[in-house]
């Protein structure tokens, strides 16, 4: 244990509604109270995000008769991140008859989260799934087709069951662009309020309840103050914090994060996805990593050079004189182990002095082989746009010699704590998406975010947030001027000025730069106690450094990015430190979070059962104390757990 | 490499503005164009200058958010490509480049290089959808879809709402964009029902946005990232039209 | 930006751009065919004084007498003359509309003088709306010369053919036809290939191919099918 943060009361109440595994969503569903159609108008929800979640559920929401506003800080909500996933969407179909099931795919979750998400939401997740592809499919979502009219699928990373529908390599900009059209019907019908290039800057409580926002009209500066029954968070994640992720330029935790500090409890922010399958970086320059959908896994090969150094280009490099390292130590799965399998192992095969490319920090992704067996126009077909970003990037032919990848962060399984209603620990603030940290445990399988996005927001919140609104109306006499309306909006105002009057010798980026390579140093894709107490006095020395030198140009009452930019990187600190605070308090390790002092002999994660079996929930303390850790202990009744094996 | 980089610089959109020349220096060739920006920002932030505001956010050529027209040419000189893709390995050590934002009456500018293309989204409000209220839908195989349709839905699907098509159009038209949608969603069974009143509606509020009229002239085509064909275009005036017959038909 | 307190209402379909462009093609490839025929007739000259003018009295007396003399004529006339009125005021409202939608710049709305022509651009498509001025400024010119009997550079004449042999064997005559026909070449280039995908008939690449090359073929057809008769006469091999 560490003196970082100090102990709370285990969470005892996640609202589960218990009894059999199969029955619980359905027995949830009829307690729920309900609101009559007729009434819905008079109730308001506010829904901050437009991607596959935030999208859905506005839509979802709208079409029921609720009055909706919506906030993304794009100019459309067309471009939230959501756009850029790639490979794919599991849904338990089993249309291909090769024994899937809501069981299997509930079973496959749990353990590729390596056993630390929560039995029950995981099984409505593999419940839902199959109604999110009908869904996407009448919304005229082009998935990827067979001769015969019927949906194609594949299989990806960590199962052995082929359940992932696709749209060619842009999977996530086709069920984007489903929800938002889904979402621009319903602003046109008048039920939904889209505002777009508005950032939210805070929430709203009162009286212990969520009931509002303060967001910034990033056009004119102006700070708006909006209210509603019940606040709606789908943010998305916060993998920006490494500066370098795949994540777009404008990721970030402000949202969550303010939510976190008016006490919705953060859970496990040390669980950070390390995608194996990315470009690698080329110079300081770079300012964003991009993926190779880990698609790829399924038709090409990785492997490095024997002998360490081998500096001979790749087609000279002779079969035996290869190490297809993946098949080689894991022949059950070969290249389609989880990512943080692939992942560590990539790194392991670097550090050994292995890596290609320059600064050695690059392992081979091989589809030549496939492109022989297969020609070329059924790669072309499968995966050329992800060939042309890759041609594009690095100014290499992939159709030639084999792409260099190497790990970066992509995902974060952490997020806002929510219970089984997807309600965080404030009433009336509800997290989906990748936002919450729920139903992925320590790592998440590949094409299952897409899915979890899409279950929380069609189908999900929209059955459970009605009963919280039936329950909890927005009092009548409260309106702008109510007395933490007014102070939120002040919050924020002050916090504009004070970081516009700092004025100081340093860049925003530069910090964030600076910040993130503490981060991805010691909390990144192997941690242990004596880094991550170094990164949280580095990350502490370098947030008062940044409130005190850093430079924000322009004025509030413009389109300033700078300052933008400004209150994303301030509160990426704070999510830092609790990142690192989390991940030293973890002494285990599990999924993507790797201690270097819990492995086994064949350095695999090893996982401590008896001391770690609970999700983390932190609840902010204060500025300068100490978070404080409320504990819910994970009870696995359905699936026995094991230590992970995909050999 | 070093660079001059002449910028459209302009405070505000009621405000006149101008270009203004920057030299860059230290640049690499594996550098994103944007990533030059950056840098020029970095410079500029520093020596007492206001950075160049500009759209962007995926920086890998999908959200469409990029949005600069380089030399003229709606994310610069390379194909199929927009411009957070475009690497300076396609320049020339101490050339000039022009930046200026994407110019049309519907995208006013709202910064530098930053424009309001909330028209585009309009035109989608108008109809670019399927009504299918969530839970509605019936099983995902019940409708077989031919691989052709299928495969001529997803080319279209591609648009990434960028406005490139405009900003090139000597028109200012945004049909390639229309018609991308109009494709898409009229190549799918699912499709069929809204057809007609789909490409309708969205035409009225294509021309009420006020973008031009298509005189086929394909420089759209040549700067759409995606790729989308100038033939969905025509499939759009056929979509018109037949929408218009069978509406006077009724 | 809110997307939704900025909604502006809708132009009705019926003078939609898309539906402006459907009438000036009908009204264009109208034309065409009026041109098709006009310059078969032409060829008439070629037969010699009586033949020539016969078929233009010939015109006049089609269906007669179920219509009146020039009746079937003026009911051409009149087709025609709604094609050119459509055509001509379509192209003004959608030229208006461009250019609102480009405040003014058009194609040359950049600062940049770099790639000034564009990518795509021909000068076919790009002249389309002054190539079209000049079409109809010739028109007007050749109606008060051939048809009306107005002007008549070389001598005037009640048969149509000695008023093409005394024009057409003046040089500068000739040239300005020449330069007509050039103006009008380049409009067809592009129009009839422009007309077809404007009615939805460009399905594909290899569709657009062929429009192409139709448009092309029917051009040059009509070109060097207008510019035998005035070169012939220029150089003496008719009316001599
Ligand atoms: C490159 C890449 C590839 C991926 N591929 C896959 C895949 O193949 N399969 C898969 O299942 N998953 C994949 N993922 C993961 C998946 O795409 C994401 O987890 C998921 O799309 C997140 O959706 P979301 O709706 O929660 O958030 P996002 O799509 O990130 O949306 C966040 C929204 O919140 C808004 N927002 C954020 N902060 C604020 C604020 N302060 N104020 C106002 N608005 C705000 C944004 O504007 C945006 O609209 C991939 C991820 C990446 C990065
Ligand atoms: C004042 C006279 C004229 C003007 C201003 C004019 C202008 C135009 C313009 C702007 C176009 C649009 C091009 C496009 O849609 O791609 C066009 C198309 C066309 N024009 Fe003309 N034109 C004129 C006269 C003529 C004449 C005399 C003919 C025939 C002999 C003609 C034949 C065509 C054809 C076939 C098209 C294609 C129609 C279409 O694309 O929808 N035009 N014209
Ligand atoms: C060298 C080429 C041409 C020659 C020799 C020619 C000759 C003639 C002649 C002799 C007439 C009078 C017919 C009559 O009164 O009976 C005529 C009429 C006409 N011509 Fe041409 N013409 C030529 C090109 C064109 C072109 C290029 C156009 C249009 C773009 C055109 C449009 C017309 C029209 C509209 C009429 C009037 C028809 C009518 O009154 O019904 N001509 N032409
Ligand atoms: S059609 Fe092409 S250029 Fe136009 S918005 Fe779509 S992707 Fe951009
Ligand atoms: S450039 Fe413009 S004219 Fe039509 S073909 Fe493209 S919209
Ligand atoms: S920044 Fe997303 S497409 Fe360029």
């Amino acid at each position: 244990m560490n003196d970082y943060f100090t102990e709370g009361d285990p969470l005892q109440d996640t609202q589960d509604p218990g009894g059999p595994l199969k029955d619980r969503w359905d027995k949830r569903r009829f307690e729920a109270k309900l609101i009559s159609p007729a009434n819905r108008r008079k109730v308001s929800i506010i829904v901050i995000g437009t991607g596959l979640a935030g999208g859905s559920a506005a839509a979802t929401l709208g079409e029921a008769g609720y009055n909706v506003k919506v906030f993304c800080y794009q100019d459309s909500a067309r471009r939230a991140h959501s756009i850029a996933a790639q490979g794919g969407i599991n849904a338990a179909k089993d249309y291909r008859n090769d024994g899937d099931s809501i069981h299997r795919l509930f079973y496959d979750t749990v353990k590729g989260g390596d056993y630390r998400s929560r039995e029950s939401n995981v099984y409505r997740l593999a419940q839902v799934s199959a109604a999110i592809i009908d869904q996407a499919v009448a919304q005229g979502v082009p998935f990827a087709r067979e001769y015969g009219g019927l949906l194609d699928t594949r299989s990806f990373g960590g199962v052995q069951v082929s359940r992932t529908f696709y749209a060619r390599g842009q999977t996530g900009q086709q069920l984007l662009l489903g929800a938002y059209q889904a979402l621009e019907r319903q602003v046109g019908a008048g039920t939904v309020e889209l505002n777009t290039r508005h950032e939210m800057l805070d929430l709203i409580v009162i009286d212990g309840k969520a009931r509002g926002v303060v967001v910034r009209d990033m056009v004119t500066g102006e700070f708006e103050t909006h209210l509603a029954d019940a606040v709606v968070l789908a943010s998305g994640g916060y993998g920006n914090v490494y500066y370098l992720s795949t994540n777009a330029m404008g990721c970030n935790v402000t949202a969550s994060w303010r939510a976190h500090r008016k006490g919705a409890y953060f859970a496990n922010p040390c669980y950070t996805q390390i995608h194996p399958t990315c470009i690698p970086v080329s110079g300081d320059h770079q300012s964003k990593l991009t993926l190779m959908s880990e698609s790829l896994r399924n038709d090409g090969r990785i492997w490095v050079p024997v002998k360490a150094g081998d500096d001979r280009a790749p087609a000279d490099i002779p079969e035996d004189e290869r190490d297809y390292y993946l098949e080689r130590v894991y022949p059950a799965f070969g290249n389609l182990v989880p990512r943080d399998v692939a992942s560590r192992a990539a790194k392991k095969q670097c550090d050994e002095g292995r890596g290609v490319g320059p600064g050695g920090l690059g392992v081979y992704l091989d589809l030549t082989h496939a492109i022989k067996r297969l020609g070329r126009h059924v790669i072309e077909e499968k995966y050329g746009n992800l060939f042309d970003m890759y041609a594009k990037i690095t100014d290499e032919d992939p159709y030639q010699a084999p792409m260099r990848i190497y790990p970066a962060i992509h995902y974060t399984m952490g997020g806002l704590w929510v219970d089984y209603d997807l309600q965080s620990s404030i009433p009336g603030l509800f997290v989906i998406g990748e936002a919450n940290f729920s139903d992925h445990g320590a790592n998440r399988l590949g094409a299952s975010a897409l899915m979890q996005g899409l279950a929380d927001g069609y189908f999900v919140l929209p059955g459970t947030i009605n009963d919280y609104l039936a329950r909890n109306p927005l009092p009548a006499d409260v309106d702008a001027n109510h007395p933490a309306v007014v102070e939120a909006a002040e919050g924020v105002r002050e916090r504009t000025e004070r970081l516009l009057s700092i004025n100081g010798s340093r860049s925003v980026d530069s910090f964030h730069k600076e910040l993130g390579s503490i981060v991805w140093e010691y909390c990144g894709m192997e941690r242990n106690a004596e880094g991550l107490s170094h990164a949280i006095e580095e990350i502490r020395r370098l947030r008062d450094e940044f409130w005190t030198d850093v430079k924000v140009t322009g004025v509030n009452e413009e389109l300033n990015q700078s300052l933008e930019r400004a209150g994303r990187v301030a509160d990426f600190f704070g999510l830092a430190e609790l990142m690192c605070i989390d991940a030293l308090h973890r002494e285990e390790s599990c999924g993507a979070h790797f201690r270097s002092e819990s492995q086994t002999e064949g350095g695999e994660a090893l996982r401590q059962d008896e001391d770690f079996s609970y999700v983390a929930a932190w609840e902010f303390g204060g500025d300068g104390d100490e978070p404080v850790l409320h504990r819910e202990h994970l009870e696995f009744e359905n699936i026995k757990v094991q230590q992970r094996s995909y050999k | 490499m070093k660079i001059t980089l002449r910028i459209w610089r302009q405070h505000h959109q009621d405000q006149p503005g101008a270009m203004e020349a920057y030299e860059v220096d230290e640049i690499s060739p594996d550098m994103s164009f944007l990533e030059v920006l950056d840098l020029l920002n970095e410079d500029l932030t520093l020596n007492g200058g206001e950075p160049v505001a500009f759209d962007h956010d995926c920086r890998e050529g999908i959200c469409g958010m990029c949005s600069l027209v380089i030399n003229g040419l709606a994310h610069g000189p390379e194909a199929l490509t927009t411009t957070c893709q475009l690497y300076m390995r396609h320049f020339e050590d101490g050339q000039v480049i022009d930046v200026e934002p994407w110019r049309s009456t519907a995208f006013p500018v709202i910064r530098d290089l930053v424009v309001d293309r909330s028209a585009l989204d309009r035109i989608i409000e108008a109809g670019g959808y399927v009504s299918a209220p969530t839970g509605a839908a019936a099983d995902a195989n019940a409708v077989t879809v031919p691989k052709k349709d299928a495969d001529r839905a997803f080319d279209a699907a591609a648009c990434i709402g960028c406005g490139a098509c405009v900003a090139a159009c000597p028109n200012g038209s945004a049909s390639l964009f229309l018609g991308a949608k109009i494709t898409h969603l009229g190549s799918l069974p699912q499709g069929q029902p809204e057809r007609d009143e789909r490409a309708l509606a969205m035409v009225e509020q294509h021309d009420a946005e006020g973008f031009g009229g298509c005189t086929q002239i394909g420089e759209c085509t040549a700067v759409c990232p995606a790729g989308i064909p100038l033939d969905m275009i025509s499939q759009l005036n056929h979509d018109v039209l037949s929408g218009l017959k069978h509406q006077s038909g009724q | 930006m809110s997307a939704t307190d900025t909604k502006r209402g809708r132009v009705p379909v019926l003078r939609s751009s898309a539906v402006l462009h459907a009438v000036m093609a009908v009204g264009g490839l109208i034309m065409v065919l009026f041109l098709i025929a006009h310059m078969y007739g032409n060829l008439k000259v070629f037969a010699g004084q009586e033949a020539f003018d016969g078929y233009s009295a010939y015109l006049r007396t089609i269906l007669e007498p179920l219509l009146p003399y020039a009746g079937a004529l003026w009911i051409l006339r009149v087709i025609l003359l709604i094609s050119v009125g459509a055509h001509i005021w379509a192209a003004f409202v959608l030229w208006h509309r461009s250019r609102a939608a480009t405040a003014g710049g058009g194609g040359w709305r950049y600062q940049t003088t770099q790639n000034r022509r564009g990518v795509q651009r021909s000068y076919a498509s790009f002249t389309m709306r002054w190539g079209g001025v000049t079409i109809a400024l010739f028109v007007v010119y050749h109606l008060l010369h051939l048809t009306g009997n107005v002007i008549h550079p070389g001598g005037a004449s009640d048969s149509a053919y000695e008023r093409m042999v005394n024009g057409f064997s003046i040089w500068w005559v000739v040239l300005s036809y020449v330069i007509a026909l050039i103006a009008l070449g380049f409009h067809l280039r592009h129009g009839i290939w422009s007309a077809f995908a404007s009615l939805g008939a460009n399905t594909s690449i290899a569709v657009r191919r062929r429009l192409n090359g139709l448009a092309y073929v029917v051009t040059f057809v009509i070109i060097v099918g207008f510019l035998v008769p005035p070169l012939s006469i220029l150089i003496g091999w008719v009316g001599a």
